[in-house]
């Protein structure tokens, strides 16, 4: 994960009342177990009543937020809870499941409502009290549900995943569930490699999800198995998942064998069952629907109460280190009149002070003066905070944030992420010290105190000496803004460690060993010792944990589950303690946690997660990839198309929406066959049957 | 103009504190199109006073707000707009016109009614005699935040509801820097908070 220093300061655990109770509930092993006899939302609240006080912010786990939305549980015939396996603090902002939420509670036949992680104070009351993890809106057991769909934005999730599969009371592998249990499926961007968690989830989603959900809950409607017993419904499960399993970009690990070659990694991959995809490719949608605009307005304060709105979705700047950037193409972008429309209809809807325009690149936006333009000219004197993150460095940037700024003022952020002009040739972020200066002297001349630098370090052969280079690029931001803005300039430094991830150019790369972190760590933090300058970094036992299960195979879920019985979860939120419970599973398990690390992997090496494809063709990623190690660029493949993938998988979808909306060049070759086999990798076929991807408007 | 809404506070609005109130009812302004006035300054923050600060968990049917505007509208309108921008757990049960020039809401506070109904839980034995000590007594000292403070000069009246065995009718003393607190009393009365529902059934004001 990212460091970003603003971000807020969590409770130190070891200090924490809350934390001790905790440790101790879970010393004892309380775990809730499926009870037939479900819970009543009566019940529940009653339960609920009984411990609230007794728990920081007991607003996170009441509901009854505006623009909830409730509807009846008996006409609805299919019941989905959507959980965000973190905080509620954390959760409820997640624009993802927004999307989610809206589409299904759009169709009169389904509705969906949420969860989230309970906080460990409350986590150890619950399971005292034997309350399960319950919805938000009805508070209606989660076991009752048809359909529980987990969002993995990010690995460090994965033990809170089974901690809520756990305190929903249902079996933690899929293997064991049975006809009465829901339907547990995930998706997110962690999940392009679904494999570490196989063993949980019944199925996953690849791709974007606005679309493929309705398939899915087509299908869950169609094998639900109406009783008498309407509080909860039963399924033909394995026939059920087979049809799951069909659904373009949905992917169902008990249909896929894996075998593993004397060296451990992967031999082979197949497909159980006739008309599965192998590999599975991603979903996209043709056209993005209409942003949400109703956003859920919490009662207590969180750490972004804000209207999001998303500008543009991928990214062609083609940054080597980048999984999002590599998994989310093709680039497709919102007109300037639809992007302020929804941004003013969700400012009415919520009364939110603070709205954030997201992308992957705001800078690369077409449209972006034109944007800025219209948002400020609309909000104008509405005491309203417009963010526009992940500019380009560059002047023109402090333009586009000059329009936008309000009174408050907050900081300035730039990513520059290596500082030597070889280390930025090997990541394919290029962007010279002059232009870095010239841009941070400008905005520290506009008034801008504060500029926030993010950096990375650990990327593939980088020395010490290039460590260096950001202290010394660092020190010369400082003292050329004060030559234009006094003394009173600061900068906040985030560095945080470089995670190879599956999918991307540098899915090859071993990930740089603790020693050496440590050794350029201990450098930084010697060296950027001034009282202007904040420096933040991510701690190395954090980075490896997401290093391995970033590009982990199906071994590991015994490992998560082991690390979890240990006692790990929020391995978001950086304890100490979670570290030797993951060490003590691998040893557990007899697996060397370095094979997933350390270990440069083999050019011809098949991946655990070759499988599941984004479209992106493994050869023009290892393309890039040598391109790197001889420190070649790529420029931007708005300006020139490297034919990376996407547009012969999705030709047929790009032929249907021509023009500017996507910023791949338009297909003009005439429509092939349908269910034809196009070659998009050399050893991998992809099925390309795109007929079912229609635009839901 | 100000403008002075009576509501209720109840389910789940009960776990929303004093301060995360104040910015609800600045959003559930500003949703329902109602323009509030801002302090000059670096921090601009819209003028609303609160009577009195609810502690969490309890409910209540007799909140009062001050809200200035900086635009006149008619209070039923005002009424009639706000009441679909709030959450559920909200009701504005009244809005009206006051003085600008009049003093703040929370110093015109004198009193505040509060009744608490046990729950099966609780230990309702010699409910009569338990309070009858507490209204008896002399003095009850108490600590609280490390300071010791008599307690009983706060209690105005305290007594069991008529016509209900188990709900008692407290009114306690709501002035600044002399609060009573509700949770003070069960204390006294060995009654845990998990075990009764408090409900704030009247502010009483200067002059009302
Ligand atoms: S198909 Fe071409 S333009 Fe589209 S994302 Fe791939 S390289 Fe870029």
């Amino acid at each position: 994960m990212r460091v970003a220093s603003d971000q807020p300061i969590w409770p130190n655990l070891k200090n924490c009342k809350a934390h001790r109770l905790y440790i101790q509930a879970r010393s004892r092993q309380i775990h809730i177990r499926y009870n037939p006899a479900m819970l009543t939302p009566a019940h529940i609240e009653s339960k609920l009543e009984r411990i609230l006080l007794k728990v920081q912010k007991p607003g996170r786990y009441v509901g009854g937020e505006f623009n909830t939305t409730v509807k009846d549980w008996h006409s609805a015939r299919a019941r989905v809870a959507l959980v965000f396996p973190d905080i509620y603090d954390i959760g409820v902002s997640n624009v993802g499941l927004k999307i989610l939420y809206d589409q299904i509670n759009q169709r009169d036949d389904a509705l969906a409502e949420r969860a989230y992680l309970p906080w460990t104070d409350m986590e150890a009351l619950m399971r005292r009290d034997g309350i399960p993890l319950y919805a938000l809106e009805s508070k209606r057991p989660l076991s009752g549900f048809d359909l529980i769909g987990f969002t993995l934005p990010y690995e460090t999730l994965y033990t809170n995943a089974l901690n809520a599969l756990d305190l929903i009371g249902i079996p933690l592998r899929s293997a064991d569930r049975d006809e009465t249990h829901p339907i547990i499926i995930a998706g997110g961007h962690s999940v392009m490699n679904p494999e570490p968690m196989h063993a949980f989830m019944d199925a996953f989603v690849v791709g974007e999800g606005e679309e493929v959900i309705h398939d899915i809950i087509n299908v869950i409607q169609q094998f639900k198995v109406e009783t008498l017993n309407v509080e909860r419904s039963t399924f033909n499960r394995d026939e059920l998942l087979l049809a799951l399993a069909k659904i373009p970009g949905v992917y169902v690990p008990r249909f896929y064998q894996v075998s593993y070659m004397d060296d451990n990694t992967i031999a082979h991959v197949e497909a159980l069952a006739e008309g599965l995809a192998n590999p599975v490719v991603k979903r996209v949608v043709a056209h993005l629907p209409p942003p949400p605009t109703k956003f859920i307005v919490p009662n207590i304060e969180i750490v972004h109460n804000r209207v999001s709105v998303e500008i543009m979705r991928g990214c062609t700047r083609g940054c080597r280190f980048c999984h999002a950037g590599m998994i989310t193409r093709p680039v497709r972008e919102r007109s300037v009149d639809e992007i302020v429309a929804a941004a003013e209809a969700a400012i009415k809807s919520t009364g939110f002070e603070e709205l954030a325009l997201m992308s992957l690149s705001s800078s690369d936006y077409s449209y972006v003066v034109e944007l800025v333009n219209a948002i400020s000219a609309k909000f104008e004197g509405k005491k309203l905070t417009v963010s526009l993150p992940s500019l380009r460095i560059e002047s023109v940037s402090v333009d586009l944030m000059d329009s936008l700024r309000d009174r408050r003022g907050s900081g300035f952020t730039l990513a520059p992420e290596a500082a030597t002009e070889r280390m930025r040739n090997i990541i394919n972020k290029y962007v010279s010290d002059e232009e870095i200066l010239n841009t941070t002297r400008a905005i520290y001349s506009r008034g801008w105190t504060t500029i926030k630098l993010y950096f990375m370090i650990g990327h593939p052969s980088e020395t010490l000496e290039d460590v260096q280079a950001i202290v010394d690029l660092c020190k010369r931001v400082l003292a050329e803004g004060r030559k234009v803005a006094g003394m009173k300039c600061k900068l906040n430094v985030g560095v945080s460690t470089f995670v190879p991830k599956s999918h991307t150019p540098f899915q090859w790369v071993a990930c740089d060993t603790r020693d050496s972190v440590l050794d350029k760590q201990g450098l930084l933090k010697r060296q950027l010792r001034d009282k202007n300058i904040k420096l933040s970094w991510t701690k190395p036992e954090d980075t490896l944990l997401e290093a391995w299960l970033s590009r982990g195979d199906r071994r590991l879920s015994d490992v998560i589950e082991s690390a979890w019985k240990r006692g790990a979860r929020f391995d978001a939120w950086g304890d100490q303690m979670n570290f030797n419970a993951w060490m003590q599973a691998f040893a557990e398990h007899g697996l060397d946690h370095t094979f997933y690390t350390y270990r440069p992997r083999r050019t011809d090496e098949i991946f655990p997660w070759d499988h599941i494809t984004a479209a992106v063709r493994k050869n023009f990623l290892f393309q890039d990839f040598r391109q790197s190690l001889e420190g070649q660029i790529r420029v931007d493949c708005r300006l020139n198309c490297f034919a990376c993938g996407i547009l012969p998988t999705f030709a047929n979808m790009r032929r249907d929406h021509p023009g500017e909306a996507w910023k791949c060049p338009d297909v003009k070759s005439p429509r092939k066959a349908s269910n034809q086999l196009s070659v998009i990798s050399d050893q991998l076929p992809v099925f390309t049957d795109q007929s079912h991807l229609v635009v839901v408007e | 103009m100000r403008i002075r809404i009576t509501f209720s506070k109840q389910g789940a609005l009960r776990y929303t504190g004093h301060l995360d109130l104040h910015k609800l009812w600045e959003r559930a302004a500003r949703r329902a199109d109602i323009p509030l006035a801002y302090t000059q300054g670096f921090h601009p923050t819209p003028r609303i006073q609160i009577a009195s600060a609810l502690p969490l968990g309890f409910s209540s049917r007799c909140e009062v707000a001050d809200f200035f505007l900086s635009a006149d509208l008619d209070v039923a309108t005002i009424s009639s707009k706000l009441q679909p921008a709030l959450p559920s757990g909200l009701s504005v049960l009244n809005v009206e016109s006051v003085d600008e020039r009049s003093p703040a809401l929370q110093t015109q506070l004198i009193a505040a009614d509060y009744e608490v109904t046990l729950l099966e839980s609780a230990d309702a034995s010699n409910l009569d005699l338990r309070l009858a000590a507490l209204t008896d007594a002399p003095t009850l000292p108490r600590v609280k935040r490390d300071k010791a403070y008599d307690l009983r000069p706060q209690i105005e009246e305290l007594s069991l509801m008529a016509g209900a065995e188990k709900k008692i009718h407290m009114r306690l003393a709501s002035r600044a820097g002399d609060t009573g607190r509700p949770e003070e009393v069960l204390a006294e009365l060995n009654l845990a908070i998990e075990d009764v529902q408090v409900e704030r059934a009247q502010l009483i004001f200067k002059d009302s």
